[in-house]
């Protein structure tokens, strides 16, 4: 699907700079995501990736530049007011509570509770087992406690949370850095799947396989600075490469 | 939790899971055993001597409750014997001045006040737990001494010493009332509540708390707040069961409460624990003094022997732990 200009963007950041006590993280970067569409973030260690996604959902307030959401501009001041705003982030370190089960993971800050304001664990039980059904990622049971799981089931349940909540934008970063094959491909399917519920999904990836197989288009930064945004169907991997690495291409 | 596993995978994590949760029962039991065989002419195993047991360890399991809710956010509070003190002696002058109701909230007050003092510290001037309660312990203890001077004040009014203390009520006494509602309702709010949810995953893994929308500080203020208060309750149940308050009440608690919550299968580094495993252990220290005492032991004989099984007791119940 080729995101329609008509539609307003989801996500919409312009001119954000953030310096870490004076130390220059990113530099004029603006970005449009549109709903359904797929924007791949690439670029090397330290690039400065992962602040991005952090700016986005609030957890750093950026140093100046604004964020709009549906056209509407924003200030997130904490990761509460991102996920009010239907974002939800898959971190790198997965920001997951190790010692916990599946399924409070799953709700983790949104606990329902009953009329007597206890947590209802059969609801929360039941939609994480239909959750996890749904999206096939193997986790032996909603009660499992995350140490207990496989680096690929617990990036499972990251995304199976992320995707649960979203309603317009999902930030991926490094979903199947610590994957296998079959897992990869298994989150490759799920973010298509988000696509097709006209999602916005903001991507990091080092695979640039995976970025051609998946992302519509293709945003480079190089040390904070923003390089350039290509579509990916009319780019290859050698001007991309050759964005990254800052070297012209052989 | 709940152990209505459905895969094979997850019965056979239960099974390993149960194992850690009944190392205090275990213990409990054993502990339990050795004595009703040892001192089985020394009368451990009177109905007199048994709830003599429970009705001591009363003010330690209601700080152990506390403690609980401190150590599975990943904080600690050393602080809470100092605080004892000066709660009973806040409420034992008042009580003797002001009267009853009076006497009572200032005790608790105190215990909230010291509670709020070491969790602001904690939770938004981002001092480490260790230190700040570190430093309101000598602190406390240092206002404990100096309000009275030293002396021991007595607490007279005998609504406030038979609700708090000697009483009972439809034949059960009073301090087992307070151990069992506290005990329920702190295990409901730990186990039930969203809070209590929300306690052990920002001990468990604060920054993944925070990103969910969890609020660190305020968990990590509630925490401090809760045992302060806890400790000023428990401070009131001193006073009322030994009528009076002094600076010494409390005093040699911390480890006895500390030992009862890891025995009880709470983590040091939070992020799981168990309120009835708290209440456990805290009988299970409890009955160790008496059967020490009963056994004849001298007091440093005492204090040695103690020191080693809670030693070998904590040593097995975080082996279990760290899988
Ligand atoms: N909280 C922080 N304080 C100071 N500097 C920071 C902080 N967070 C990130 N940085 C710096 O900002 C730069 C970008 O880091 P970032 O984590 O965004 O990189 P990245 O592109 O995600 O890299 P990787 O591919 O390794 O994940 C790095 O130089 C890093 O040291
Ligand atoms: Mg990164």
């Amino acid at each position: 699907m080729i995101p329609s200009e008509a539609n307003a963007p989801v996500l919409k950041l312009q001119d954000i700079h953030k310096t870490f006590s004076g130390i220059t993280a990113i530099e004029n970067f603006s970005l449009e995501v549109y709903p359904g569409e797929i924007v791949a973030l690439v670029g090397d260690n330290g690039a400065g990736k992962s602040t991005l996604i952090k700016i986005i959902s609030g957890v750093y307030s950026p140093t100046s530049g604004t964020i709009s959401i549906e056209g509407e501009t924003v200030t997130m001041s904490n990761a509460t007011m991102a996920r009010s705003h239907g974002i939800e982030v898959v971190y790198q370190d997965l920001a997951l509570a190790d010692q916990q089960s599946v399924y409070m993971n799953m709700f983790l800050g949104r606990e329902p509770v009953n009329g007597f304001g206890l947590l209802d664990r059969r609801r929360m039980i039941a939609e994480t087992e239909s959750l996890v059904k749904e999206l096939d990622v193997r986790i032996p049971s909603a009660h499992a406690t995350i140490r207990d799981l496989s680096g690929g089931q617990r990036q499972g349940v990251a995304i199976a949370r992320a995707t649960h909540w979203a309603s317009k934008l999902i930030l991926l970063d490094e979903p199947t850095a610590a994957l296998g094959v079959a897992e990869t491909a298994k989150v490759e399917e799920i973010v298509l799947s988000l696509k097709r519920r006209n999602i916005g999904v903001l991507i990091i990836s080092h695979s640039l396989d995976q970025v051609f197989r998946l992302s519509d288009r293709i945003c480079v930064l190089r040390r904070g600075k923003q390089i350039g945004v290509r579509e990916t169907a009319k780019t290859d991997k050698n001007e991309i490469i050759a964005m990254i690495t800052g070297l012209q291409p052989v | 939790m709940s152990s209505a596993n459905t895969s094979a995978a997850g019965q056979g994590l239960a099974n390993r899971f149960n194992l850690q949760q009944y190392v205090v029962y275990l213990g409990f039991l054993a502990i339990f055993l050795f004595f009703a065989v040892v001192l089985r002419d020394s009368g451990f195993l009177t109905v007199r001597n048994l709830s003599n047991i429970v009705l001591q360890t009363a003010p330690a399991t209601i700080m152990a409750i506390g403690l609980v809710f401190v150590m599975s956010a990943g904080e600690i509070d050393l602080s809470i014997g100092s605080t004892v003190a000066v709660a009973a002696l806040a409420a034992a002058v008042t009580l003797g001045q002001y009267g009853l109701i009076a006497g009572v909230l200032t005790g608790l007050g105190a215990g909230l006040l010291v509670g709020l003092l070491n969790g602001a510290l904690v939770a938004y001037v981002k001092l480490p737990s260790f230190l700040v309660t570190l430093a309101t312990l000598g602190l406390f203890a240092g206002v404990s001494r100096s309000m009275t001077d030293l002396r021991s004040i007595p607490v007279t009014d005998s609504v406030f010493t038979g609700f708090f203390g000697s009483g009972a009520f439809l034949g059960i006494p009073s301090l087992i009332w307070w151990t069992a509602i506290a005990v329920a309702i702190g295990h409901i709010i730990y186990r039930e509540t969203r809070f209590g949810a929300h306690v052990l995953a920002t001990g468990d893994n604060a920054r993944a708390a925070s990103v969910s929308g969890i609020s660190v500080p305020r968990i990590r203020l509630a925490v401090m707040a809760i045992s302060g208060c806890l400790a000023g309750l428990a401070g009131l149940l001193y006073a009322g069961r030994l009528q009076a308050a002094k600076y010494t009440l409390g005093e040699t608690d911390l480890m006895t409460v500390i030992a009862a919550v890891i025995v009880g299968g709470t983590l040091l580094n939070g992020g799981r624990g168990s309120i009835i495993g708290a209440l456990v252990g805290s009988l299970m220290m409890g009955m160790l003094n008496n059967g020490l005492i009963l056994m004849g032991l001298s007091v440093s004989d005492q204090m040695i022997v103690r020191g080693l099984i809670i030693l070998a007791a904590v040593a097995v119940s975080l082996r279990e732990k760290s899988r």
